[in-house]
Parts: C-alpha cells; structure tokens; sequence
C-alpha cells in the first residue's frame, strides 16, 4: 500500500443539526421570505443541504425596520459594558458549537474541514473576543471623547469565508453600539443561519442582529435602503463600484472591501523552504478564494526555475478531494460559475502563450472541482497576470532588481496585499514600504489577526476591518451631528477630536442633495471577498 | 548494510566545495545556503502534524514505526542483563501478537555491543532483511568532550566488537567556534575508523544535538557539513540534554536529505531521536518524511527513529486495532 | 511724480513652472468694486491632465521623503508667506472687498495654519497608526501612508485661507496635489504658487489651475491616475455626479463644506488622504 494515501478520515457531520428549511431572522425570529426560496447545495457533491428564504424588498423593509427600532429602543441606550458581555457570551458559543460551525462551512462551501476547523472557526470567537472588550471603551477608538454609533450598518458577504466574514462585519458594529443586517452569499447562507441561533442561544434582543438571505437583488435593495446608514461590503470591485456610485449623495458611510491581484515577491535570499510553502498557502488556501490571494508570483530570475521546479514537487503533495476529509488540502471551488470563471481564465492564460502545469490529481465525478495550476511565462500584460482569477490558478513572472519588483507588484489597479521573502530586513522594509498595498506579509502569506487592520489601497476598496481601525469605521465623532464634515470614504482614517472642529461648522447645515435611489443599481450575485 | 565509499564521500566533498574542506571555505559554502525563516518551519510541521491516520494506513503505521525503532538503553547504570532484555524485546516485541515485527536496531553503548551480538546469535543483521542491527554511541557519548584519538579509539573498538552502526556526535564546541574544518575532518576520520579490515563499513549517523546547535540555520548548516564529511545518517539529538527531536528540526533535517538527493543522487538517512514517546507523534514523522522526501525514506537504512518507550505505546495502539478497545500498560512487556 | 505700475500676469503653476493654459484662454479677475484686476489663466481639460502627470511624477519623492523633512517644508512656506503679507492682505483687500483688519486676519490665519499642519507631519503617523498584538509570532504594526495624488476643489470664498486649509493638510502625509483655485478669487492661489515655487516644496507636489471648477473637476474625478478628490469648495457644482464619476476608481471622497470656516483644521483632514498599510513580519530567535 501506498502510505501517503493515508485513508479516508471524513469529520463526522453527526454534529450538524440542520433544518430542512430556513427562514430569514427578522427581529429575533425566523420568518418566512416573501421572494422564491432557493436551495443550497453541497459544492462537492452538488447534493441539496437545505432550502432558504429569499428576502424580496418588503423582507428587506423588515429587517431594516426591526434593526432601527433595535437600535433606537434598545441597542444604542445599553451601556458599552453590557454590549460587550453580549459579544463575550457570543463568542463563547462560536467556541462551544465550534466544530459544529466547521463541518457546515466546509459542507456548505467546499472548504477543507482543516481550514474551517483550524483557521476560520476560531478566528471567529476570536474576532469577537477581541471587539466585545472595545464596547466600553469607544473613548479610546480614536475619535475622542463619547463618539457615536453610525445607527443600521447594512452588511453584505461574500462566499469565501462566510462565517468569518459575519465576524468581520458583526463584531465591530455593535461592539461600536450599530444594529445590523447582514446578508450572506446565496451560495453559503448556512453558518450565518446557525449564527442566527446562536444569537438566541446567547439572548440577544431582538432586531440587533437581522440576517437575510437571498441573491443580489437583496444585497441591492439592503445598501439601497433608505434606512440604513453604514455599508459595509466584501465582494468583487465590480459590485463595490456599483455601491460607490449608489450610495453617492447620501448620508451612508461605506467600507469597502473588493478584489486583488497581490503580488508575492521572492527574493534570491529567501528562505526557501518556507517562501514555498507560503507561496502555496498563498494562492492555494481556501482554492485561492481568496481575496488577498498572492496571484502574482514575482521571482527573481535567477531562482526562477529552482522555485517552480520546488512548487511543482510540493503541489504534488496536495490532496483535493471531499472537504470533510482531514486530510484534504484543496477542496471544491465555491459554484459551477466560479468554476467556469476560473477555466475561462485559464484558457485565456494558455491562449497567450503563458504555460500551464497543474498538479496530478484525481478529479472527483460530481461537484466542483479544479486542479492546483501554475502558470509560467507569464508577462505582465497578461490577463492571467492581471485580472483577479479568484481560484487556484498561479501566474510566475520573473524580476531582475528590487525596483523592478515593486514597479511590477504595483503595477496594478488593486492594491490589497501582497508579499515579501528574504533574508534581509532592510531590504523587506523599504520594500515594504514601496508596495501601494494595504497588507504586507514578509516571510508569511495570509495571516489574520483580530487587532490586525486589514483593508486595500486603490480600487481594492476602503476603509480598514480589524483592529482600532475597524471599530472607528462604525463610529463618528461625538460633535459632528451631520457628521459632513468629514471624509464619509476614508472613514477609515476619521479622525477629528470636537476641539479641532468649528462649531460654526458643525452647526451649519450642510448643503446636501441627497439621491436615496439612484440608476445605478448594484447587483452583489457573485460577490467575493 | 555499508556506508557510502570513503574516498567518494570525500572527493564529492572536494567537488562540492570546490576546495579544501578548511574553516573558511567550509564557512562560505554554508553560509551560503539559504536561510530557515524558523515561523515558518514550525507552522508547515504543524501542519503537517494535524494529517489524520486512520484504519489500514494506521496498522501500515504502526508496524512501520516498529521497525524503524533503535531500541535504545544509554544509562550509566547498564548492565549486561539490562542488554539481554532490551534485545529480548527487540526481537519478540510483543508476545501475545506473533506478527509483530522486530525493531530495526539496538542501540547501546560501546561497550555493551559484545552481549548485544551474543544476545541476538542468529538474528544479528541487516534490518531490511527482517534481522536487527546493533548499533553503538561512540566518539565520547553524549558531549564529544575527548581527543579525536579517543574518539576514533572508541568508535573502532565498537566496529571491531560487531557494531553494525555507529552513533557519532559532532564537536558541537567547535562547530559553535565556526571551526567547521575541524568539524569535518572528524566526522570523516570517524568515518574511516567506521571501516572493518574487510573493506566493508559500519553506517555512520552523525549526532548534530540539535538542543546545542539552537537555532534552525545552525541545523542546516551542520547537517550539510555532516552529509558533506561522509555521514550515512544524521541523527538530531542524544537524549542527554532538554530538547531533543521535534517535528521541525526532523522536517528541517529531511529538506536537507532531499536537497543533497537532488544535488548528488545519494540518499542519506535521518533519526530523530529523544523525547518521541507516543504513536501518535511517531505517526506524524512517518507523515513529514513521505510528504518531504517521499514514502521509499521510510525503510531502515534512511529512517529510524531513536527511542525507548515509544515502542510499547505502539504496541498498545496495536493491540487496541487489533481487538478495537483499548489496552493498558500491563499487557506490554517492560523491557 | 507717480511711477507707472507693472501689472503682474497670472499663470497657471504646473510641475514647478507656470505656464499660460495650453488653450490660450484667460477670464477677467474683478475687484470686489467691479475693476479690472487681472487677466488669470482658464485652464483646460489638457492642463488638469498635464498637472495630474506633474503631481504623480512628484508623489513618489515627496511621500519618500523624511516627517521631519517635510514638516520643515510646510514651516518654511509660512515663514515665506509671513514675509509676503503685506502683498497677501493688499490681495485679498482687493479682490474680496475685505476691510484690511479681515484681510490681514485672513492671511495671519493662513499662515498658523500650515504651521498647525507642519507640525503634524512627524506626528500623525504616531497618533493613528498601531503596534498590533497578534496572536502569533509576528512583528505587526499599521501606518498611514499617503493616498498619492489628490484633486482638491477649493473652497470659493476666500482668496487665500480655504485653499491653503485644503491644500496643507493633504501635503502632511505626503500627497501631491492639484487644486482648482476659487473661480472668484484666483490670484492669492497664483500668488501663493510663487511662494511655493521659491519655498523647499519639490516641482509638481502642489499644482494650481485656475478657470472654471465646473469644467475642470468632472476631469479630475474621473482621472484614473487621480486617487482621490476632496470636493470641500464644490458645493456649487453637481458634486453627486462628480462623486459617482470618483467612484469608477473607488476615489476617496471628501464631501463638500460651506461656510467661512471650511475645512477646518483637524487632524481627519490629514487622515482623509492616508491609507493604513500594515505589515507583518515573522519573529523568532531560532
């Protein structure tokens, strides 16, 4: 026999006590959406999982409405401390019901049980740990004395990391005192829909937190909501240019964030055993559903064939198969249209010349699957090289100096992450600080942190999640009623203390037109992180 | 089994370095190896330790690891009883279960090798036709503190009285002082006093005691001065000081074997050693040798594990396969 | 005898020099009375991309540049403008109608303020950026870093304070900018431009168009070089439709402000224009 088959080790899903059918969680309760309910499937197996409402407008108004009255009634008149220990209880009953959580996400999403189990799951409780101590201590968010709450955050998600992502967006919105509704992808509704039932667990009042699901013509109609007054959105640029341009005029505030095309800079003194590995984790964790994915392999020439010759041997050790296996590295890629997308892509890839090698692996019979792929020869004006392909896909171009490095990692209308491998620190820095991207990894590839602002520069979005930087993006300064005076898209970085603000300022009105419907509408269907 | 010819192990060093083996050119040449970025060596063996062995890879597992085990006794206080006992146990490792296979080795000090050899008579051999090696600690176990004299001495009084393997350690004083010359030069003088007046070879693993050496560059680079002097294994540790083999130091031991594989064609063996006490940990060694080197490592003239309790919790995971409920430490042998 | 005065020509200031428009075109400046004051520059579509090319080829040296370095430049344009502001308040006496107390009160507050904002460029960085404790084995730590290019309508009120109230807090991290001037009151921005132009501030950093906002900002909202827009003096304007067309890019957007104290001094305006890059590094003794 063969050892490094190992055996199948599937997680057992007698842990998951799913219904049949789910309802939208409005106000405390589940109800029953008034659009055509959908099914969600098993993207390994394309077997049905459950049926799901599907929020139309009037569900949408609902949710709206239970959230502004949450808030008005309830939420914004609690006390920080009290908030907190809402968030502290929620995060332990992640932790409680923490495998539970893992084998719906893979089951729902295709993600391997390891990644799920070991990486998302309890990156959740933590990201809650972390925001529940900031809701008594608002003071120190850096936005002076007594700031705000926004009031409803309307937050959409994509499919890549589903429950993760409800963190991301949850946690620091009512840890800042907001009320919330959340819409999760169409195609990984599940563990939001459990999290619902966790929020009864842990006895949070009705309407703080409203959870809708539906396609994207409900994530349209949520950012477009009258009522709402922070959106909060991870998906493609695509869709965050369209909520840009509806939200403009308005009084909502926004943080977006959308695609990337990182680039993963491996230096001639990189360590290399461990470059490899990160570029693998890189561009291969969670299928490159990933939108910080290191896409872009930048090696310097003169390693460039000792380095695909390593990855290739590497990707050989790559297990895919059924993401409830422990031992599955690579599991099935989110949806049959994601999966086109990627093979698209590739075609393109080989179309232009650039060649392609994907690791030898046995493709299971149903579900959605591809391959670990590299790409050499490819150039920098490559669609491979420049569009974000959002599966396991790798594209290898070469450099010669440090300032070619950079020209060609920047050299790109993303700016979310990207990656540095050497030996040498003065070097990493000052690269570091050349790369117009808003998260460096040097010597790592995707790492996330609670307290670690994560968020893009250029068209990868803006505004920061995690760390201070995340809860100031829910909150205003305490004097600014209008709040016009300052920058609604780097609110982010909104960062006024009353003395600094004129009261003549602050008291006048602002001219404002507000446009609450505008032509354009955003449609979030294939959102992504 | 034999080790590698002296005279090519050598001249593949010449050519390797493209010169003298002396401190400097030695400290060029391994210096020059890419470095270890130590966060991220210990997250991929982490990794590679939440692999999950079930069923038929697990019996397979089990049973391997038993044969890759050097059973191993290296107390002041052994006796030759204690000797006979630990071969007993090597050979017949669990009574209750005929098809148990034997460990790969015992190992013990120099001076207890004659009642090894008595005691295991006909069953004396080669590990990978089924018999068991005998291998012995030479060159002043476990700190090296002796003149080379002494320490070729002890190593041919050990091949001489029917070792079949030789445990090294390295001067980790001098490798430490960047004396990386001097370093090889033993290692290959201990390799020479490795050779029988048959022209054959005792196998030479080459102790870095990996505790000492500290950090991961160190490793790399004294594994690389290890295989480069002619060493058939390298071994991490003696069991004598606090940290002795971990997962990554042993993944780090094996990117080397498999570098030095790919460079020269030669295959070089690795032992972790000290402190590996459970099946389950052995397992995920078993794990980062076939996904770093590949599943032909895992034979005993490339891979062996040094260890004494190990071997009795694999036979209580054995038993536990075997008769699907779980077994206690009475129903193992105490060797 | 009375001496015959020599009228000064306003030009544009663009990459350090001050061209004419490249469309040849001027508007008459009026006093506040109705006079004849100057002939400015009417800048084109073409000036606002040429300014854009100036400023994107000035960000890289500026950002790069040390706090403390650029903090001494912006001190050093208020040492220079204190030297001039006798000119600046007969200016601003002029073209506004303002008493002299106002005008000079005007320019004293100009001046404070990009010594307020000259202080702040080897600070802010320290007041909202954060040593991140991860749960890991990592050095982690977040920075603002400019945005980069920065379009910035002035506010049209004043001739002097709104510009220098929008423009100062967007070089503090390093920014280069282009601003159109207030169409009313254009000349303290050319005059400003002169002051710059003999000050420390590197070629291209700070670029002035002067002429119609309503016909040169749709460009600039739309620059795809241009990596956000600061609309403080564009309440005139369909500045809605200028947000949207920002939004093609994900532009960061300022919205915009009225009144006599526009853009007031806070630190959220130097934050506006900053993006927080964090960087992650392994840490290990072994």
């Amino acid at each position: 026999m063969s050892f490094l088959e190992y055996a199948p080790a599937p997680e057992s899903t007698a842990v998951l006590n799913l219904r049949d059918q789910y309802g939208l969680f409005i106000d405390g309760e589940f109800v029953d959406g008034r659009g055509t309910p959908f099914q969600t499937i098993s993207p390994a197996t394309e077997a049905r999982i459950a049926t799901v409402s599907n929020a139309n407008e009037a569900d949408v108004a609902d949710a709206v409405a239970a959230a502004r009255r949450a808030y008005e009634r309830t939420w914004s008149r609690m006390s920080g401390r009290d908030r907190g220990k809402y968030l502290f209880r929620i995060a332990r009953l992640v932790q409680e019901r923490a495998r539970e959580l893992a084998v719906a996400e893979s089951l729902d999403n295709g993600k391997p049980i390891k990644e799920s189990r070991d990486v998302d799951v309890p990156l959740v409780a933590a990201w809650f740990f972390y925001y529940a101590g900031w809701a008594d201590k608002l003071d120190h968010a850096g936005l002076g004395a007594n700031p705000r709450a926004l009031g409803v955050a309307a937050q959409v998600i994509p499919w890549n990391f589903p429950l993760l992502m409800l963190a991301w967006k949850i946690a620091p919105a009512l840890a800042a005192g907001n009320t919330v509704v959340l819409k999760p992808a169409e195609t990984t509704p599940l563990t939001a829909l459990i999290f619902a039932e966790i929020l009864q667990q842990a006895d949070l009042p009705a309407g703080v937190v409203n959870i809708i699901t539906g396609a994207g013509d409900t994530g349209a109609a949520l950012v477009s909501h009258e009522g709402v007054d922070k959106v909060a959105f991870t998906g493609s640029t695509g869709v965050g240019r369209a909520i840009a341009k509806q939200i403009a005029g308005t009084d909502k505030k926004a943080t977006l964030e959308l695609g990337g095309k990182a680039a993963n800079i491996v230096f001639d003194d990189a360590p290399i055993d461990q470059a490899i590995e990160g570029i693998v984790n890189g561009i291969f964790f969670n299928q490159g559903h990933v939108c910080c994915a290191g896409s872009r392999l930048l090696v310097q020439e003169n390693i460039h064939d000792e380095v695909v010759d390593r990855l290739k041997s590497r990707l050989s050790t790559l297990r895919l198969g059924d993401p409830l296996d422990k031992n599955t590295d690579i599991g099935a890629i989110n949806s049959r249209e994601q999966l086109e997308r990627i093979r698209e892509l590739s075609d393109v890839g080989v179309a232009e010349g650039a060649e392609r090698w994907s690791a030898p692996c046995e493709i299971p019979e149903n579900g959605f699957w591809y391959a670990p792929t590299i790409f050499t020869g490819v150039q920098t004006s490559s669609r491979i090289a420049r569009e974000e392909i959002f599966g396991p896909v790798l594209s290898v171009l070469t450099f010669r100096t440090p300032a070619e490095a950079i020209a060609k990692a920047n050299n790109t209308p993303y700016g979310l992450s990207a990656g540095i491998w050497s030996d040498k620190g003065s070097r990493i820095l000052a690269v570091a600080d050349q790369l117009r991207a808003g998260v460096i990894w040097a010597n790592t590839f995707n790492r996330f942190d609670p307290a670690s602002p994560f968020g893009g520069y250029k068209e990868s979005g803006y505004g920061r999640e995690g760390g201070r930087h995340g809860l100031a993006a829910y909150l205003a300064p305490a004097s600014i009623g209008g709040q016009g005076a300052l920058p609604r898209a780097a609110s982010h970085g909104a960062v006024a203390s009353p003395s600094e603000t004129s009261t003549d300022a602050a008291a006048e009105p602002k001219a404002r037109r507000t446009r609450a419907t505008r032509t354009t509408k955003a449609s979030t269907k294939g959102s992504k992180r | 089994m034999t080790g590698t010819s002296l005279i090519t192990a050598r001249e593949r060093a010449l050519a390797v370095l493209g010169g003298e083996p002396d401190d400097a050119t030695l400290r060029r040449y391994l210096h020059g190896i890419a470095g270890v970025d130590a966060v991220g060596l210990e997250q991929r063996a982490a990794g590679l330790g939440t692999r999950s062995i079930k069923t038929t890879s697990k019996q397979w597992a089990l049973d391997r690891i038993i044969q890759l085990i050097d059973l191993t006794t290296l107390e002041g206080a052994d006796t030759p009883g204690k000797v006979r006992s630990l071969v007993a146990k090597a050979l017949v490792p669990d009574p209750a279960d005929g098809t148990t296979p034997r460990v790969a080795a015992v190992c013990v000090y120099g001076d207890m090798v004659p009642y090894a050899v008595d005691a295991l008579g006909a069953a004396h051999g080669d590990p990978d036709d089924g018999l068991v090696s005998v291998a012995a600690v030479a060159t002043a176990f476990p700190s090296g503190r002796a003149s080379l004299e002494i320490k070729l001495a002890d190593t041919a009084e050990a091949v001489a009285a029917g070792a079949d393997e030789i445990d090294m350690v390295i001067d980790r004083g001098a490798f430490l002082a960047g004396r990386y010359g001097l370093v090889f030069d033993q290692i290959a003088a201990v390799k020479e006093a490795c050779r029988r007046a048959d022209g054959t070879s005792a196998s030479l693993k080459v102790i870095l005691e990996t505790g000492e050496l500290v950090t991961y560059d160190n490793v790399r680079r004294a594994s690389w001065l290890s295989i480069l002097a002619g060493g058939d294994f390298i071994k991490t540790s003696t069991g004598k000081v606090p940290s002795a083999a971990t997962l990554p130091v042993t993944l780090l031991m094996l990117e080397v074997v498999r570098d030095w594989h790919l460079a020269t064609g030669q295959r070089i063996g690795v032992k972790p050693a000290g402190g590996i006490r459970t099946s389950k940990d052995a397992i995920k060694y078993l794990v980062t040798v076939a996904e770093t080197v590949g599943e032909e490592w895992l034979v005993p003239h490339l891979f062996r594990f040094g260890a004494s309790s190990l071997l009795n919790d694999v036979l209580l995971q054995r038993q536990k396969l075997a008769t699907s409920h779980y077994s206690g430490p009475d129903y193992v042998t105490i060797d | 005898m009375s001496r015959l005065a020599v009228p000064k020509t306003y030009k544009l200031y663009i990459g350090g020099a001050f061209p004419r428009s490249e469309s040849g075109r001027t508007y008459e400046v009026l006093s506040a009375s109705g006079g004849f004051l100057a002939n400015a520059a009417k800048a084109s579509r073409k000036d606002a991309r040429d300014a854009v090319v100036a400023a994107r080829a000035a960000v890289g040296g500026w950002a790069g540049a040390t706090a403390y370095n650029r903090g001494q430049v912006l001190y050093r344009i208020a040492e220079l403008l204190e030297g001039r502001r006798a000119q600046f308040v007969a200016e601003i006496e002029d073209a506004e109608g303002a008493t002299r107390a106002a005008a000079s009160a005007q320019v004293d507050e100009a001046i404070d303020r990009w010594v307020w904002y000259a202080g702040w460029a080897d600070k802010f960085a320290q007041v909202t950026g954060n040593a991140n404790p991860v749960a890991g084995p990592y050095f982690n730590i977040s920075v603002p870093e400019p945005t980069g290019v920065v379009a910035i309508v002035a506010p049209q009120d004043t001739s002097l304070l709104g510009l220098v109230s929008a423009v100062a807090p967007a070089l503090v991290a390093g920014n280069a900018v282009v601003v159109v001037a207030s169409e009313r009151f254009p000349l303290s921005a050319i005059s400003l431009a002169e002051v710059l132009a003999t000050s420390d501030v590197p070629k291209g950093v700070v670029n002035v168009l002067t002429g119609s906002p309503a016909e040169i900002t749709p460009w600039l909202a739309s620059h795809a070089d241009v990596n956000a827009i600061d609309l403080v003096g564009a309440s005139a304007l369909d500045w809605v439709d200028l947000e949207i067309s920002a939004a093609d890019t994900l532009k960061r957007v300022l919205r915009p402000e009225q009144g006599p104290d526009a853009a007031a001094p806070a630190l959220g305006r130097i934050t506006a224009f900053t993006e927080t890059k964090t960087v992650w590094h392994t840490k290990s003794m072994r």
